[in-house]
């Protein structure tokens, strides 16, 4: 095992890496911004060493300062986390070449998968079912032109180079083809440095669901289960959970059988994720392969006992997988809800800013990812994932209510979250029922949220409330700018109160 | 004491008496009797006829309050009639100029509808970036944009003036 490995990223993810490592007896060297030195990451490392300004291209994107951290540190392997390099396979290539190893695939399979149209041509091969599309980028609009009357309307234009739902355009008619393909170039050439773009059948309604795989680099590869992540807004996840609600044991097999041969066809190693896209009657269509760790991991972790990040390391560091496909078994239901710094009642615009309320959900079955705490502040230079709130328990109604019960424990003050948009997910019938799809969130969104009668039955409550603190704290409720308003606010009490909402604080962190 | 209390929008009158361990109150026309118990900073227990309510108060960025009592959230301000500033604020906005501020810090990115031109009420004025999202900020109202104060590349604060529409 490594002695010392370095963290490439920031937020809860570096965290859930560190603590691993510690777990495990690897130290962890931490790496930090101008703007993350009072971050949890920063805090929980063994080391941590500055790599420069917020902007991430001059720091966590920047492969050479990284590389010299790892070096300087004395780092013997790097694990990328999710987002920032973790996909670059230049980076696990320059890994690679100072002798520092790189927990994740080797640079040709992330090569090989990186780009869409090669991956597919390769998958192709590995007789992967695909959704009906052009296996290379488009030469001409005649012959998009073609290919749509082919297979028919809508269908789905995307940038080779594209990912996170960013460079892809809907077509509904051969009427809106052309302006259609001519702004997806431009995008995809403005965004990607890559015009390249090809043409997919697209499925109506589909679910998105995923399998988990881990090949150690002994030439063995299994398969941990599917993720149903259909939850999405603007092609973001929001929830997912495992198992789907529509696999049963037959259709887990063959997704993950064929997860295994896209794998395998790659020379794939350490932990990855094959997307599939699945249609209510139950086919499913190969999309791409993550090769790395996703954020959505945990619901993984819970149902099947693994540790995942535990596993990365083992195989990173040469180790045979410690188990065989019929070893793993799926038992209960877990549900990640991602906690994100945005309000929701507000067109989910971004909420970067100080948290001066943090109180954090416990008790049976709920695992919390967190990277934040209570007198951080969150910055606007990075995305707004602060958290992951996992419910798990033996049955998928139960892990429902579980979540929710956590939901109204966790409190987040100061800034906006999306915490309260859970609720309305969790209580939706449609997701009770399971009955899922990518377009879900979208037309739950469009619902105009009905006052029932226990929120009628509350106003008064929160009116009372309301004049109470009021009373009980008179002072102007002005914040012209947020940190001289909190100060202001904690300026009215007394010193010894400040120094226990410390200890509270402190109390709270050491207990996690 | 008597306050003015807004819930979402609508307007309550709340008469607290505070008694010797309990406090009376009077929202709008019921009186109940409660027991209320500060158990952490920003945190009040109620109890109402033996029914417990845990409630959280905090601050938007932009100083408004809100009052979270399980996962719902009330926006909520209150007033004391006898404080002539509260009365005066009571009458300020509606007519006028309106300004449009930024909800969040970030980077103006693009200007959408330059000084001079018109705008429909909720029509996309300025996009403003943050945490790696664009954000398209919209017009309070229909009218002409009088005066476009940042620029392209200009970093703003949570509740900067960005726009005034008149």
């Amino acid at each position: 095992m490594f002695k010392r490995i370095l963290i490439a990223n920031r937020g809860e993810i570096a965290v859930r890496i560190i603590r691993a490592c510690r777990e495990m007896g690897v130290e962890s060297v931490a790496v930090y911004s101008d703007v993350d030195r009072g971050s949890l990451h920063v805090r929980k490392a063994d080391y941590a060493y500055h790599i420069g300004p917020a902007q991430a291209s001059e720091s966590y994107l920047n492969m050479e300062k990284i590389l010299d951290v790892a070096r300087r540190s004395g780092a013997e392997a790097i694990h990328p986390g999710y987002g920032f390099l973790s996909e670059n396979a230049r980076f696990a290539h320059a890994c690679e070449e100072a002798g520092i190893k790189f927990i994740g695939p080797k640079a040709s399979s992330m090569e090989m998968m990186g780009s869409k149209t090669r991956a597919r041509q390769n998958m192709k091969k590995a007789g992967v079912p695909f959704v009906p599309g052009t296996e290379k980028g488009l030469e001409s609009f005649e012959q998009a032109e073609r290919f749509a009357g082919q297979v028919g309307y809508p269908i789905m234009l995307k940038a080779a180079a594209g990912g996170g739902g960013k460079g892809m355009r809907l077509v509904r008619s051969a009427a809106d083809l052309k302006s259609a393909l001519e702004a997806t170039q431009s995008e995809a050439q403005r965004a990607f440095g890559d015009n390249e773009v090809y043409i997919e059948k697209y499925i109506e309604n589909p679910r998105h669901i995923e399998m988990q795989i881990l090949a150690d680099e002994h030439g063995n590869t299994v398969y941990l289960g599917e993720r149903e992540c259909s939850v999405q807004r603007r092609h973001q996840k929001v929830l997912e959970e495992s198992p789907s609600p529509i696999v049963d044991p037959d259709m887990r097999r063959r997704m993950g059988e064929i997860a295994v041969r896209v794998a395998q066809a790659a020379g794939y190693t350490n932990a990855g994720t094959v997307e599939f896209l699945a249609d209510q009657n139950k086919n499913f269509y190969f999309l791409e392969m993550n090769t790395r760790l996703q954020v959505e991991h945990p619901v993984t972790e819970l149902v099947t006992g693994l540790d995942l990040v535990h596993l990365q390391l083992r195989i990173a560091a040469g180790e045979p997988l410690p188990f065989r496909q019929q070893d793993i078994t799926i038992r209960g239901h877990a549900i990640e809800c991602r906690i994100y710094a945005e309000d929701p009642d507000n067109n989910f615009f971004p909420s970067p800013g100080k948290i001066t309320r943090l109180i954090s959900p416990s008790g049976p079955g709920i695992r919390r990812d967190s990277g934040m705490y209570e007198g951080w502040v969150v910055p606007l230079d990075y995305d707004p994932l602060l958290a992951k709130l996992i419910g798990f328990a033996e049955t998928r109604e139960q892990a429902i209510n579980r979540l929710r019960r956590a939901l109204v424990e966790y409190f987040v003050g100061g800034i906006k979250t999306n915490i309260p948009l859970f609720r309305r997910i969790l209580l939706d019938p449609d997701f009770q029922a399971g009955r899922l799809d990518t377009g879900f969130l979208e037309r739950l969104l469009q619902k105009d949220p009905v006052a029932d009668d226990r929120t009628r039955e509350r106003i008064p409550i929160a009116a009372i409330a309301a004049a109470i603190f009021a009373a009980a704290d008179p002072k102007p409720v002005l914040a012209p700018a947020a940190g001289a308003a909190t100060n202001s606010r904690d300026g009215g009490r007394p010193a010894t109160d400040q120094a226990s909402d410390w200890k509270r604080t402190a109390r709270a962190e050491a207990l996690r | 004491m008597i306050y003015e209390v807004s819930i979402n929008g609508t307007p309550h009158r709340v008469e607290l008496l505070k008694g010797d361990k309990t406090w009376t109150c009077r929202v709008d026309e019921s009186e109940m009797e409660i027991d209320a118990a500060f158990t952490a900073r920003d945190v009040l227990s109620i109890l109402i006829g033996g029914k417990a309510f845990e409630i959280k108060r905090e601050y938007s960025l932009n100083g408004e309050l809100h009052v979270v009592i399980g996962s719902e959230r009330f926006s909520s301000e209150v007033r004391d009639p006898r404080s002539l500033k509260a009365r005066r604020a009571a009458y300020a906005g509606a007519e006028g100029p309106a300004k449009l501020t930024s909800p969040m810090p970030g980077k103006v990115v693009r200007i959408l509808a330059p000084e001079k031109s018109e705008v429909e009420a909720g029509q996309g004025v300025i996009v403003v970036e943050a945490m790696k999202m664009q954000n398209e900020l919209k017009s309070p109202k229909k009218g002409v944009v009088q005066k476009i104060t940042v620029a392209e590349g200009t970093a703003v604060n949570s509740g900067d003036t960005l726009a005034i529409i008149e």
